[in-house]
C-alpha cells in the first residue's frame, strides 16, 4: 500500500535503472523477499507496536478533518442523527488510517454507504461532504462526486447497458459514486430489465475496488428497503447505512433564512411571521418535500417581490433595503393557502409547480 | 527483438504500480488517455486498434488500470500501449506514449534487400509475424 502511495509523489521512472536484474526475475525477487521477511519483522514490530503512541490530535489536525464537520454542524441545520453518524464513520476513519500508518491492518474498509430519507433532506449535499471528509482522510484519492441516476448507468438496448455502467464507475474512481434513487434499478415487475446487469457490474466493482471507489446509495427509506431485500447483496456490500430525518418547522425557517442570506435578501418581521405560515401550511401538501419545496417557495417570492417594486416603481424612490427585503405580501400571495382546504380532499393530486 | 518504441522502451517493462504512476501523471496534466493495441509492430504503423474510447473524463488512473486489466484478457498476446493525448490549442497531440504490454515471444524484423537498376539497394524491414493473418499473429 506505502509503495503505491509513494510512486505517486514521484511518478518519474528511477528504481528500473538501478535494478541490475533481468525485468522478469526483478518482479519475481520483490515479493518473495518480501515473504520471507515477512513473519520475523511482523513479530519484532509487534513488540515495538505495544508500546508505540499515537499522537491522534495531531493527526486530527493533519487530516484537517475538523473544519469539514465543523462546516458541516454550521452549514447544514438540523439532521442531528445523520451529523453524530458522520462523526463516528470520521473518528472510526481516522482510528483506521492511524492503525495503518502502525501496520495494525492492512485491509480497505468497506465504506459504501446507504442515504435514505424524504426528498429534500440534504443527502446529496451530505453525499459531497462525506466525499471531502473521505478525501481528506485518505480513504480516496481524489475526492470528487459523480452525481447519477438510473438514466445513467442502464442503457436502452441489449449490450448497451455495461459499456455505459462501466464509463460511469471509471469516471467516479478516486471519488465517490453517488446513485440517486438507486432502487430504480430494480425493476421486479420487469425480469429482462437491463438495470440488473448495471447491478452485477456495481456490486462487483464494489467488492473488489474497494480502495478505488466509494458507492453512495440514497432513495426513500420503504422503498430502499424493498430494493435491498430483493439485492441481498448490496446491503451485505454497505457498511453504512445513515437515514435522513424529516425537518421541523422551526429548522425549516432557520434554512430558508439562511437561503436568503446567502443571496442577500431578507424577510421583514411581517415576512417572517408569513413564512411561518407559509412552512406551516407547506408541509401539510402532497408533494412536500423538505428544504427544496423551501427553495422553491424563496425563489417564488423573489420573483413577486421583483414584480412588486418594479410596479411600484414610478410611486416611490427604491432603497438598497427595499431590493434585499422580502415583504408578508410576496409569500402571502401563494396559493399554498387557498389550497389548504382542498388538499385534505383526496381528489387534490397536483404537482408542487401548481402551488405558485 | 524486443521492440522498442515510445517512452521508456530501453527500460525495463514498467511494473503496473509505475503505470499507474504514468497514467495519473497524464490524467492530473487533463491529458486524455487511450489504450491501443496492434499485432503488427511496424514503427511507420502509427494506427493501432483503439481499446474502448479514449478516457477524457476519468478523475484516477485506476479507472485505466481497470480497462487495461481487461485488455490484457483479450489481447495479452499484442502489443498494447498507453498514450496521453493533449487537447490544449497549439498541442492538439500525442504527448506520452509508451508499451504496456507485448507478446511473450518477438521475433523481431527481417531486412529485406531490394536489388534495383545499376546495382543499388532498397532495404526495408518486416517484422516476422506478419506474414501471417491479422489476428493469428504472435501464437
Amino acid at each position: 500500500m506505502t509503495e503505491t502511495t509513494r510512486s505517486y509523489e514521484h511518478p518519474g521512472i528511477t528504481d528500473p535503472m538501478l535494478d541490475e536484474q533481468a525485468p522478469g526475475t526483478a518482479a519475481f525477487a520483490k515479493p518473495v523477499a518480501a515473504v520471507a521477511a515477512g513473519p520475523a519483522a511482523e513479530k519484532a514490530a509487534c513488540g515495538e507496536l505495544s508500546s508505540a503512541t499515537v499522537d491522534l490530535a495531531k493527526e486530527l489536525a493533519e487530516a484537517g478533518i475538523e473544519d469539514v464537520l465543523r462546516e458541516l454542524d454550521e452549514e447544514l441545520i438540523g439532521l442531528a442523527p445523520v451529523k453524530t453518524r458522520i462523526r463516528e464513520i470520521a473518528a472510526l476513519l481516522l482510528v483506521e488510517r492511524v492503525r495503518r500508518k502502525l501496520g495494525l491492518s492492512s485491509e480497505a474498509p468497506t465504506l459504501h454507504m446507504s442515504f435514505t430519507g424524504n426528498p429534500g433532506t440534504g443527502k446529496t449535499t451530505v453525499a459531497l461532504r462525506m466525499a471531502h471528509i473521505l478525501h481528506r482522510l485518505g480513504f480516496v484519492r481524489k475526492g470528487h462526486l459523480v452525481s447519477v441516476t438510473r438514466d445513467d448507468l442502464v442503457g436502452q438496448y441489449i449490450g448497451h447497458t455495461a459499456p455505459k455502467t462501466k464509463e460511469i464507475l471509471k469516471k467516479a474512481m478516486g471519488g465517490v459514486l453517488f446513485i440517486d434513487e438507486a432502487y430504480y434499478l430494480h425493476r421486479a415487475e420487469n425480469e429482462r430489465d437491463y438495470g440488473q446487469e448495471a447491478i452485477e457490474i456495481l456490486l462487483q466493482v464494489m467488492e473488489n475496488q474497494r480502495e478505488d471507489l466509494v458507492v453512495i446509495l440514497a432513495g426513500y427509506a420503504d422503498r430502499m428497503e424493498r430494493f435491498f431485500s430483493s439485492n441481498p447483496g448490496f446491503r451485505s456490500r454497505i457498511a453504512h447505512h445513515i437515514d435522513f430525518p424529516d425537518y421541523a418547522e422551526g429548522e425549516l425557517l432557520q434554512i430558508s433564512e439562511m437561503i436568503l442570506a446567502k443571496q442577500n435578501y431578507k424577510l421583514s418581521e411581517r415576512g417572517r411571521e408569513a413564512l411561518e405560515r407559509y412552512v406551516a401550511a407547506r408541509k401539510l401538501l402532497p408533494h412536500f418535500s423538505n428544504a427544496r419545496s423551501i427553495r422553491n417557495a424563496l425563489d417564488r417570492a423573489r420573483l413577486r417581490q421583483a414584480n412588486r417594486i418594479v410596479r411600484s416603481a414610478g410611486q416611490v424612490k427604491i432603497t438598497a433595503d427595499d431590493l434585499m427585503t422580502i415583504e408578508a405580501p410576496d409569500l402571502l400571495a401563494s396559493r399554498v393557502f387557498g389550497q389548504q382546504a382542498a388538499a385534505s380532499s383526496p381528489l387534490s393530486n397536483e404537482s408542487e409547480e401548481t402551488f405558485d | 527483438m524486443r521492440l522498442t518504441q515510445g517512452c521508456f522502451s530501453f527500460l525495463p517493462d514498467l511494473t503496473d504500480a509505475q503505470i499507474r504512476a504514468q497514467a495519473q501523471y497524464c490524467i492530473d496534466h487533463g491529458w486524455a488517455v487511450n489504450l491501443e493495441f496492434t499485432d503488427d509492430p511496424h514503427p511507420r504503423n502509427t494506427y493501432w486498434e483503439m481499446w474502448g474510447l479514449p478516457m477524457f473524463d476519468i478523475k484516477d488512473a485506476a479507472a485505466l488500470m481497470m480497462e487495461l486489466a481487461e485488455c490484457r484478457k483479450v489481447y495479452g498476446d499484442r502489443y498494447i500501449r498507453l498514450s496521453g493525448f493533449d487537447s490544449t490549442h497549439g498541442w492538439e497531440s500525442v504527448r506520452l506514449s509508451f508499451l504496456v504490454n507485448r507478446p511473450a515471444q518477438e521475433p523481431g524484423f527481417k531486412l529485406i534487400r531490394q536489388e534495383r537498376e545499376g546495382r543499388s539497394v532498397r532495404y526495408t524491414t518486416q517484422a516476422y509475424e506478419t506474414d501471417r493473418p491479422e489476428g493469428q499473429r504472435y501464437r
